[in-house]
Formats: C-alpha cells, structure tokens, sequence
C-alpha cells in the first residue's frame, strides 16, 4: 500500500484543538473495552503508562519486554529531571511558554498542534506522578521544588535527586504490576518482539522469540503499541543501556510503517570521554553540571601539562568567549559542536586528547566545597569511580556522545504509524522535539503519550473493530512471518564466520561517528553510503555466532540488533544527505553562517522526512511543517 | 595486569554446572569489571567456545539487571557499589578471582551467571503500589510532604532490585527488598489508605518465595545503593500492627 502522510491535527485555535479533538473522535464505550485485545511492546515510561492506563480503562493488554522485569528499562537511567509547566516558581512559566521553548529548542522542525498538546498535559504528568508516590524533591515547607535544567529561562524541571526516571518508571511499573494482578494486563518478560504481523495492510499482531528457551510465538491484537525506546546505540558507543536498540521498530519500518527524520540524532555534550578500546558504553554527566562548571581548553594545542598548572591566559573558555549572553549554558547541540571543534583543531586533553575540561575551582572558590558536594556529590563520586580522578581538586574531563534519537517511527496526531492498527510512543516515534530535544522533555513526552494521549486516540481506530475477533494466529500472515524470523536465527548459527557481533558493530559505530555523527558532509556521507553497504556484506557472511537457539543466546540477540542497525544506518546517512541544511543536531559542513553557526533553510526543508522502505532505494515522503502560532527565527545564544 | 578467573558455566537450569579458569591477560585497571567480561568473551568466541552468559543494561548502577558474586561477595569487594561499577583498579595483577551466579533457592540459575528474579515482581504485584487510576489525582501541591519525610522514602526508594541482599543472606530472605518498597509507600501520605493491607500482602508473598530473616544484617552491606536494614524494623512493626488491626475487625464483624 502506498504511504500516505495524514497528519490528522484537529482545525481551530491551538489551545482548544486537544479538547475539540478528544470530543470528536470515537469513544469505546466502558463495557465494550473488555472486548478489544492490544499488544504493547516495551515497559519504559511510555510502554508501561499506557498499558497500567489501558488495564484500568478495561482492556484486555499483553505487555512485552526483553528484561527480566518491566523495571529495568533504560528509562531507569534518567538523571536530570522532567518538566511541566506548573509554574510553581511564579517565574513565568505557562503552557505556551514551554510550547514555544521546545518548538524553538527543535529548531521549528516539529508539529505545533503536538507539541502544544506535550506542554497542556505536563501539568497532569505531575499530579499523576506525586498520586503514585514519587519521590520528588520537596521544599522545606513540603511543596515541590524545581531547578532550571539546559539553558531554560524558566525553573520547570521537577526532579528526584539525580534519579528521576528511576524514580518515575518504578512509579508506572508499580502501576502496571497493580493491573498485573488485576488480571487486565498479561507481563511477558524476556520476550523480544521479533517481527510485526500484517494483513490488509493492518497491524493485527506480533512474533516474538523466548530469549531463554528460543521458542517462537506468534501473538494477535486489534492493535499493537511499539514504546521501544531509542535507536542512540547504533553508534555502539552511547549513554543508552548496552541491550537498547532498533528491532522492533525498524522491522515495523519494513512492513510499511515510515521511519522519519532518522538522521536527527542528539549528542550530549557532558558524557565522560572514553578510555579505552574496550570500553562498552559512555556514562552521562547530568547536564546540570554546567550550571556552575566553566568548560576550557588549553590556548596552546597539544599543551600536556596537569590542568591546574596551566595558567589563567593560557586557558580558552571558548564557550564564554564565543556565546556570552548564554556562556555555558547553550543548548546541547551548540555545545557539543564547539567541544569538537576545539578537539580536532588540538586542544584536546587528557591522555586520549579527546576531551575538554569541566572546571569547578571557581565555583568552589565562590560558593566553599560544600554547597557543590550538596548540589553534585553523586555526580562526582561516579566520575572518580569511573576516572579514579578528583574532581573537586582536577577539571573533569568531559566529550560529547550519542544520547538520544529525535527519529523514529511517524505518528499522526493520534500517534498511529502508517500502518493502522500500529502506534508507536515515546522515544520510538519521531516525536515532539524537533530537530533537537531540551533537557528532561522525553520522560514528559514518553509519559504523556502513554498517560495521556494514546489511552484516548486508540479509541477512535478500535471502534471500527467491535465485535471482531483478532486475527487467528494460525493465519498465513503469521505464519509467514514467523518462518521469516526462523531462517534468519537459522541463517545466523550457520554461517560460523570468522569475527565478532560486536567487532561489527563497532565498526559500523565508527563509519557513523565519523560521518553521521557531530557534523555531516555530503563528501563524508557518499564515503558512509559505500563502506556501509560493503561492511554489512562482510558482516552476513563472516560474522561467528557460537551456541544454539534453545538457551540463552546473547551473540544471537545481537546478531539480530546489529543486522537491523547496518541498514538504520543505510537510511540515516542517506536522510541526512538529502537535508540540504542545519538545522539543530543535524549540522551539515556546507550550511553554516561566517560565525560557524547552524543555517537552517526553511523555504526547501521545513518538512519531516518520512521515508518508505522498498527493498531497494528507500522512497522520501514529505510532511510540510507550517508555523501558525510562532514565527521561525534563527536561534541565537550570543 | 593477568588475572585468572574461576567462572561458574551452566549451560540451562536443569544441568549441574562448574567452575571454569580462564587466564584474562592484558586487562587495563580503567576497565570496568563487566568490561573485563566482554573482552574475555570476545576471546573466547576467537577460540570457538561459547561465551560466558551475564546479565547488564545500564552499566551506571540504576538497572539492578548486573549482579554476581565475586569472591563470595554479592557486586564484589567495593562498598555500595555494583558489579557494573566496579573497576579492575580494584585488583592486583595475578589475583585470581572467583565468579558465581547469585546462590539463592527463590533465584533459579537460567545459563551461567544468569539467574532468575521473577519472584521479586510477584512481591510488588501483591501490593508494591498506590492505587491511584489515570487522571484521578489532586493537584500535586495539594499533598505537602514534610521534606524529611520525603527524603526517608526517597532513602528506601533507591532500590534497584538487583537481588545482592537475598544473595547475601544465609537464609536467602527479601526482607530488605520487601523492606524498602514497604517503607517508600508507608512512609508518605499518599500510601497512607492501603498501609496496612499492603504490607500483610507484600511479606505474606514474599513468604512464599523466600527464606526468613534472622537479623544477620548481611543484606545491608551487599546493598549496593547502602539501603539500611532500619527498614527492616518498620517493616516488621507495620506487619505486626496491621495483622493486630485485622484481627480487631475480623473480631469486631464476627
Ligand atoms: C543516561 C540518560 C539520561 C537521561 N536523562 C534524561 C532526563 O533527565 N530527562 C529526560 O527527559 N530524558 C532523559 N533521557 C532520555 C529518556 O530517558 C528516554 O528518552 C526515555 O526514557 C525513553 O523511554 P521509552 O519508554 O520510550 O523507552 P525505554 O525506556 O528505552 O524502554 C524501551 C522498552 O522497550 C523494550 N523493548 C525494546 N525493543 C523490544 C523488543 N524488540 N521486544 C520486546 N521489548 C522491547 C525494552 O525492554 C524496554 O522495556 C536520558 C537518557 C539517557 C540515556
Ligand atoms: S548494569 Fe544496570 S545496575 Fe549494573
């Protein structure tokens, strides 16, 4: 079926169009929903929001995750916070305020209706949370309190110490787990989603391979809810936990459902630089570390001496010096591109030259070692665990890293693919933030989309379904399916090659670094576009997975991964070869102002990329982006 | 430095499983112990031999997916911290140490050093909750909680479910697991309506899976996130409390 891009976002002023909407679309009235069957695969903050709000509107849910327990999702790791616009502070704060900051912070590359809708039901986000038992930070008087997180104007950011998407997904799993035991919602752990089941053009199930004893089942729906999370590990070395990865949504991808604006991938700027060879993941060092740490390097380059020796005009706080309205506090894709540039011009340091520093001295000397040890402790204690370095006495050493994808699945304004019958949530959709996501917004898009949203737009495509019966399993689309998946754990147990699932990976995570990472060229991308392909080749024939099918495989489940991240990052080169712009963190060499800043092109380029895949040249689709409410302007930090 | 390992290897749940010894050379002291790991397994694929089956995600800490016993010490030698954690700076050159799946009769070994945790779920799906549905609740300002209040629960909060307490224990008990949860919820106000049945059903479930607790204390020093056993004593006050309560109104009804 050819794709069709209907964004579907309600006429009439922005402020109304979610209320307009919620009131036209169809409902499922409460005794019919116990008729409806809906698969959600992933139990991170958006899989399991919506699955516990499913359960307690009535539906009959099966959950699916590759962990042990709902709880470990990579949601757990969040550090810095989540925002809404409560404006508990009385610093100005409003629904439109947040709006317009996440709209601007994207670079005007996203949807207004949608992001208007993220910033009205951040307040219930909120409730919810504290309802459940959060543990947010609290003020002396016991109300809530909130910091300002990545460069906003505004203190919105609602946090629980530095472990707030623990603390938030422990909320939703406990509430998932409650209708667990109400009996509404079926848990399948250790279960990976291995293809999606279609028939007529609609997602009517899922095939799904025990990760302990290798067995293959096949599982139908009237619907089926992708939250899988991101795709940042396809440059091997990222913040995201080492098993996250593309599967289910790329297999989605290749079953009709368009993949948009891939190449719009976020660096983080404050990630510890690596070590060594060997290393397996870079560890994030929360953003908020900016709000006092002055980031340097030495004036010389290939200056190797201690930090602390090198003397006050001999340092380039080239932040402040280049941004000084913003200094150390410009977005993250800003600084990320700036630390690069000062490694690759020389002025790296550390033992690798591949870091710059994070210098606390002032701020010690300013504010007495205490109140930084309050404000950072936990950060510092990890860093000296991972450096063996002492912060309060030496800079940190930071580097940017891949951290988070803005690219994933297209949704409508009802968050279903393109695929009916398929919706996608959270990170794994392309989502609210643009060309660039702002500090702690995804824990409030995951949850907003899975609280919030989805519980009420699924009604609308299910209603269409009463009384159906899902589709057998014993249906040859499911069958097709699952002998697919078979060949293809056959094929990899086979082949006994010569190297390593993560000998490839790595590789492949280099070709992107270097070439879809930072900054993109289109003389760097044709050279992506040619090793890529002849490296996937290599990786069919000669790559060694050891053991068998029945236990667990680990080399196996990444075979798999990795066999889906070769072609991901086909699709992402050649997305962001075909944006003839900058725009947030997809800066392209050829599109930058004199001063070295991003040149957006918004006559040409203000759409989404919404790609179809065909087995051979993916095929571009265009959503136009038209700016009702707020007028584009070039960001400035100056 | 060299390192030489003695790695349990079990091929499935059902086949009895050994030590193995393995001659890890070259390791950096900047790699993480798990790291360590990967690149001994890397090796072994080299060689045609099935690499060694362990479970991480996050690497940071948070997951609670890591976790082995290293040296017969739930996470290793460093206080407070877990598996993925810890650094081979830790070590010597030429230490030999001992890896092992954690040994708990509620925790089935899966393959290796993998286990299964499962029972811990079935302890919050009892009622490791606040039943609160979609959309219902208050403005979040309308529950005021006293900042150390809220800190104390935040302490219980921390927990990553990784299992190093029950591996820890003599008698293979989750009370400091069950513990924690119970004290998170019963500590705050918003836990306040369900207090009581909650912690009869989380400790009587946990009761079906687990050992009893005899106060040996283990469970607190393998915590790698140092969650203390005083909540322990909460939970046993509020056990006792809530199954008087019960039998106050069974007797009242009856
Ligand atoms: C280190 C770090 C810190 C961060 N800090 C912040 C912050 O402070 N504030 C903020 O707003 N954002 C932060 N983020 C981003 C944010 O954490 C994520 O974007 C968000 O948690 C993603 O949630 P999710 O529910 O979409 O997916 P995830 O939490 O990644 O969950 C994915 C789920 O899908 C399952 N799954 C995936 N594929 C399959 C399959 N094929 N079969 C079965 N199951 C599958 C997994 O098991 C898992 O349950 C941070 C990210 C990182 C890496
Ligand atoms: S891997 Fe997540 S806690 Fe160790």
């Amino acid at each position: 079926m050819p794709i069709e891009l209907d964004p579907k976002v309600p006429a009439g002023p922005l402020e109304d169009k979610w209320d307009e909407h919620k009131f036209s679309i169809r409902l499922v009235n409460p005794a019919n929903k116990r008729k409806y069957r809906i698969i959600v695969v992933g139990t991170g903050l958006a899989g399991a929001s919506a699955a516990a709000s499913f359960g307690e509107l009535g539906y009959n849910v099966d959950v699916f995750t590759y962990h042990d327990s709902p709880r470990r999702a990579h949601s757990i790791a969040a550090q810095g916070g989540i925002n809404a616009a409560k404006n508990y502070q009385n610093d100005g704060d409003s629904v439109f305020r947040l709006f317009y900051d996440t709209i601007k912070g994207g670079d005007y590359r996203s949807r207004e209706a949608n992001v208007y809708r993220l910033a009205q039901v951040s307040l219930n986000i909120i409730d919810q949370a504290v309802a459940q038992g959060v543990p947010f930070a609290r003020e002396y008087g016991g109300l809530l309190d909130n910091r300002s997180f990545g460069g906003a104007q505004v203190s919105r950011t609602f946090y629980a110490r530095g472990q707030t998407g623990q603390q938030l997904l422990l909320g939703a799993y406990q509430a998932l787990m409650r209708q667990v035991h109400a009996g509404t919602v079926t848990l399948h752990t250790r279960k990976e989603m291995l293809d999606l089941v279609t028939k007529d053009g609609r997602a009517v199930g899922i095939i799904v391979r025990d990760l302990t004893t290798g067995e293959i089942t096949s599982h139908s729906a009237h619907a089926v809810v992708l939250a899988t999370g991101g795709y940042a590990n396809v440059y091997y070395l990222s913040t995201n936990a080492m098993n996250c990865n593309a599967t289910a949504i790329w297999r989605a991808h290749k079953k009709g459902a368009a993949f948009a604006n891939p190449c719009f991938t976020q660096i983080h700027p404050t990630c510890i630089p690596q070590s060594d060879e060997f290393q397996s993941k870079l560890t994030l060092m929360s953003e908020s570390l900016r709000n006092d740490g002055r980031i340097w390097v030495p004036k010389n380059p290939g200056d190797d001496r201690p930090p602390n020796e090198i003397p006050e005009d001999e340092r380039d706080y080239y932040l402040e010096r280049m941004y000084p309205a913003f200094g150390n506090l410009v977005p993250r894709d800003v600084a990320s591109r700036a630390a690069k540039r000062m490694v690759d011009s020389g002025h790296g340091v550390g033992p690798r030259h591949n870091g710059v520093y994070l210098d606390f001295a002032d701020a010690i000397a300013r504010l007495g070692k205490h109140v930084i040890e309050e404000r950072y402790g936990n950060l510092f204690e990890m860093y000296e665990r991972i450096t063996d370095e002492n912060p309060y006495e030496v800079p940190m050493r930071i580097y940017p890293a891949p951290h988070y994808t803005m690219g994933g699945l297209w949704v409508d304004y009802n968050l279903m693919t393109t695929i009916p019958g398929l919706f996608a949530i959270g990170e794994a959709n392309f989502s609210d933030h643009g060309a660039n996501r702002l500090g702690a917004s995804a824990l409030m898009q995951g949850l907003a989309d899975g609280y919030f949203v989805l519980p009420y737009t699924i009604g609308d495509y299910l209603a269409d379904y009463l009384n159906t019966d899902p589709v057998p399993t014993d249906d040859p689309a499911f069958t097709e399916a699952r002998n697919a998946v078979e060949d293809q754990i056959a094929r990899f147990l086979q082949s006994r090659g010569t190297r390593t699932v993560d000998h490839y990976h790595r590789e492949l995570g280099r070709i992107l670094w270097d070439y879809c990472g930072m900054s993109r060229s289109a003389e760097g991308l044709q050279k992506a576009l040619s090793e890529i392909p002849a490296l996937y080749e290599e990786f069919k024939t000669d790559v060694r997975v050891l053991g068998e099918n029945e236990t667990v495989n680990q080399s196996l489940e990444k075979a798999g991964r990795v066999d889906d991240f070769f072609q991901l990052g086909l699709l992402m080169c050649i997305d962001a070869l075909q944006r003839e712009e900058s725009c947030g963190a997809h800066f392209r060499e050829e599109y930058q102002t004199p001063e070295g800043e991003a040149l957006r092109r918004d006559d040409e380029f203000s759409y989404v990329s919404a790609w179809e895949w065909t087995g051979a040249e993916p095929v571009l689709h265009r959503e136009p982006l038209t700016f009702e409410f707020v007028t584009p302007t070039t960001r400035s930090y100056k | 430095m060299n390192i030489t390992l003695q790695v349990w290897r079990q091929a499935k749940p059902s086949s009895p499983g050994g030590f193995k010894t393995y001659l890890v050379e070259d390791v950096s002291p900047d790699m993480s112990f798990l790291e360590m790991l990967d690149v001994l397994n890397e090796r072994l694929v080299l060689q045609g031999e099935e690499p060694i089956t362990f479970e991480s995600d996050c690497r940071e800490g948070i997951c609670g997916a890591c976790g082995v016993m290293i040296n017969g010490l739930p996470h290793g030698p460093q206080l407070g911290t877990a598996t993925c954690q810890l650094h081979m700076r830790k070590f010597s050159d030429g230490d030999t140490i001992t890896v092992e799946p954690w040994r708990a009769a509620a925790f089935p070994v899966v393959k290796d050093l993998m286990v299964d945790r499962s029972a811990f779920d079935r302890i919050i799906e009892a009622g490791g909750y606040i039943s609160v549905n979609t959309g219902s609740p208050p403005d979040a300002n309308e529950i005021p909680v006293p900042k150390p209040v809220a800190d104390t629960a935040f302490d219980a909060a921390a927990c990553i479910g990784c299992g190093a307490c029950v591996a820890a224990c003599p008698n293979g008990a989750a009370n400091l697991f069950t513990a924690a949860k119970v004290a998170h919820l019963n500590l705050l106000p918003q836990g306040q309506p369900e207090r009581w049945d909650r912690v009869v059903a989380m400790v009587d479930t946990m009761e079906e899976f687990f050992g009893s607790c005899t106060n040996h204390g283990e469970c607190e020093k393998a915590c790698p996130k140092s969650i203390s056993i005083d909540f322990i004593a909460l939970l046993n006050h509020d056990y006792v409390k809530a199954k008087f309560k019960n039998r106050r109104l069974v007797a009242q009804q009856g």
